[in-house]
């Protein structure tokens, strides 16, 4: 292969892995914030998975996208509710609440959609302004011209849609939240030893239900992203484990902001490389397949989980409900 | 801590759950416009109104209590094992690897062995994360998520490459010898005469099942290594302190849990389907959570709502033709809200029940 012919391969490759992480990393950063505070949460495929669906419907109806991703934020933090009340009210398992949220979203969203528009669980087909359309960077076209770097702005970081830079402006926000303001720190605190911050005087319960409720939002748009700018309206099942992936990069990057972008790029990246070579032949000696480079994310993070490559240690109050000293 | 009778913890409050449950759900059917009286009585028919729906409704609780025996064992050593899904999926490798290696000559022969491949398989699926929670701590849910989709991968892979039948183009391998299949409810029926549905799937699985649920019922309750199993889950650092080995229980605990979800693949992969299909485990591995909630991780209780949700399922297929309106995944949708309120919602019922229960006592005294 020539040269010119690598880096056109290469080029669309990034491109691909930047438009698939976006999911990830929203997902991602939604559990960090939940987690964070103590709450696991499992359900976030199914947040996202009622998101998109409502995002579509308000979409199409209104025929604005963004009212779209405002539908679908208002769904995922109601969910997200029904997670606080089972989680933080009335202190029941975490994880069975949020397969019960999980079930849910995958029946509802069919159920209704089948009831709505009979069209086997899809919504009607977005056109125009209900759905995103790419934005052009300044220059890009300019740019274009300069080797290497010009095709990069041009391709890769240019063109994308606008939910694709918001959630790579989450990154630092959450990392500005969590670390830098006293919101951030006792988020943090109520994750680590509730008993402490009580004592403080701080609100574990308020603390917990707020980072449920942002954790909701981000689910809100990681769902609204994928029915209203990856694909043009709702499809069952559309999350197809993206939510189990973002978890797993959850504790890959060690429930760290910036360690969840490289995450959940380096997923992307992996989910890019399954779309466009399926089946990788190395030297012509053996072949990877496919199915390989798709569990590739839940191998990685196993043998994260397993302590053999850098440990990952959780929240230390996470996963249990905070019961009030009397 | 006697606060409240034993039978209202274990009937009453369960019961008031499954109320609500289904009255969120009647509210959902009213919000798409339909009757959800009309919808109960089209579930209750279709799932036990001809001996078709029974045979159905049968052979799907027969999956449910495998599952939910899994899941079940499990959690009295309070591990959660979600994993039973890919269990139960790469127990049908096994399954299938048995039946495939022979000719069988009679069921009766293969019958065993395909026990001995599905459980030996379902118990490795679950020997890793049962080996990394109890050795390296890493947190069992999370594991047994992550092999959920390595299992769905592992599947995958076999069946487009070595396991797949060159007859057809779909992901399944060729059908069993004849010698391995099952004896169904009809020809089981038919030798003494009565009359049962042909095409229903039911088959003998549904013994193996009830006596597995009885297995688990004695392993738990009548044997030392079940009394370790409870002792460590109502308290890990008591059993530690009374010489119980926590690595070997978790472990242990496992592998019964992955070789039960495993199971599932005799009634599915040998009873029904006769070859392995990619995904013939259909969620059931999920199900077995709400089932094990339901059913107080106790067997009885565990065949009690397994019953409950082979009516559910069969009855959401039915319903399909008599009110198109509402999709089977309104089946999806019950099961839901039943581990919503009886699992994680517990106690928004327990607490009244109880504070009822002592002001009664109160009054009495």
């Amino acid at each position: 292969m020539e040269f010119a012919d690598i880096f056109l391969q290469l080029l669309l490759t990034m491109d691909m892995t930047v438009r698939l992480s976006v999911v990830l990393l929203l997902a991602c950063l939604a559990g960090l914030i939940s987690e964070r505070a103590g709450i696991f949460d499992i359900g976030l495929e199914g947040k996202m998975l009622i998101a998109a669906f409502f995002s579509a419907v308000a979409a199409y109806h209104t025929g604005n996208a963004w009212l779209g991703v405002l539908a679908g934020i208002a769904v995922s933090m109601l969910f997200s509710a029904i997670h606080g009340l089972a989680s933080i009210t009335y202190r029941g398992n975490q994880l069975i609440s949020g397969v019960a949220i999980n079930f849910l979203a995958s029946g509802l969203t069919v159920v209704i959609g089948n009831a709505w528009y009979k069209q086997g669980g899809r919504t009607p087909t977005l056109v125009g302004d209900a759905r995103f359309h790419e934005i052009t960077l300044p220059f890009a076209e300019a740019l274009q011209a300069v080797p290497i770097l010009g095709p990069i702005y041009a391709d890769v970081l240019s063109g994308h849609k606008p939910i694709v830079y918001i959630a790579f402006l989450t990154v630092p926000a959450v990392w500005w939240l969590l670390y830098r303001t006293r919101f951030g720190l006792r988020l943090r605190a109520v994750g680590e030893n509730p008993a402490s911050v009580d004592t403080a005087g701080v609100s574990v319960i308020r603390y917990r239900y707020a980072a449920v409720l942002l954790c909701g939002a981000l689910c809100g748009i990681a769902g609204a992203y994928l029915s209203t700018s990856q694909a043009a309206g709702f499809g069952r099942e559309m999350t197809a484990g993206r939510g189990f992936i973002a978890l797993a990069a959850l504790i890959f990057s060690k429930w760290r902001p910036f360690y969840a972008l490289m995450a959940c790029l380096l997923f992307g990246l992996l989910e890019a490389i399954s779309n466009l070579y399926p089946n990788i032949d190395v030297f012509g000696v053996f072949e990877i397949p496919v199915q390989f480079t798709q569990a590739l994310p839940y191998i990685l993070t196993v043998v994260i989980l397993a302590g053999f490559v850098g440990k990952a240690i959780p929240p230390k109050a996470g996963g249990e409900p905070y019961v009030k000293e009397r | 801590m006697d606060k409240m009778p034993r039978w209202a913890d274990v009937i009453l409050v369960p019961l008031i759950n499954l109320v609500l449950a289904f009255l969120v759900s009647g509210l959902v059917v009213l919000a798409i416009g339909e009757n959800p009286l009309d919808a109960i009585y089209f579930m209750l028919k279709g799932a036990l109104g001809s001996t078709q729906g029974v045979g159905y409704t049968l052979y799907y609780a027969t999956n449910y209590m495998f599952t939910g025996l899994a899941v079940a064992v499990a959690f009295h050593a309070r591990l959660f094992n979600i994993g039973g899904e890919g269990q139960a999926a790469v127990a049908g490798l096994g399954t299938a690897i048995v039946l495939l290696s022979f000719d069988w000559p009679h069921w009766a022969v293969a019958l065993p062995f395909a026990i001995i491949g599905a459980g030996l398989f379902g118990a490795a699926w679950a020997f890793i994360p049962a080996y990394l929670q109890a050795k390296r701590g890493s947190h069992i849910v999370i594991t047994t998520i992550m092999f959920n989709f390595i299992g769905a991968a592992l599947m995958g892979y076999m069946l487009n490459g070595l396991l797949k039948s060159p007859d057809t183009q779909n992901a399944e391998s060729i059908a069993f010898p004849a010698g391995a299949h099952l004896p169904t409810a009809h020809e089981v029926f038919a030798t003494f005469g009565i009359p049962f549905s042909k095409s229903a799937p039911l088959n003998i699985s549904f013994l193996l099942a009830l006596g597995c649920a009885f297995l688990v019922w004695y392993l738990l309750w009548k044997t030392r290594l079940g009394y370790q199993i409870r002792a460590f889950g109502h308290s890990e650092a008591a059993a530690k302190y009374a010489g119980i080995p926590a690595v070997k229980i978790t472990i242990i605990t496992m592998l019964i849990s992955g070789a039960l979800a495993g199971m599932l693949s005799i009634n599915v992969v040998m009873g029904e389907q006769e070859r392995l299909i990619k995904e013939f485990v259909e969620g059931a591995g999920f199900v077995g959570i709400a089932v094990a909630l339901m059913g107080r991780s106790h067997p009885f209780g565990i065949v009690l709502a397994a019953l409950l949700f082979g009516v559910l399922t069969q009855g959401g297929f039915e319903l399909l033709w008599e009110m198109p309106t509402i999709s089977r995944e309104m089946v999806l949708v019950i099961q839901a809200l039943i581990i919503l309120f009886t699992g994680a919602l517990n106690n928004m019922v327990h607490d009244p029940v109880e504070r009822l229960f002592i002001r009664l006592k109160k009054g009495k005294s």
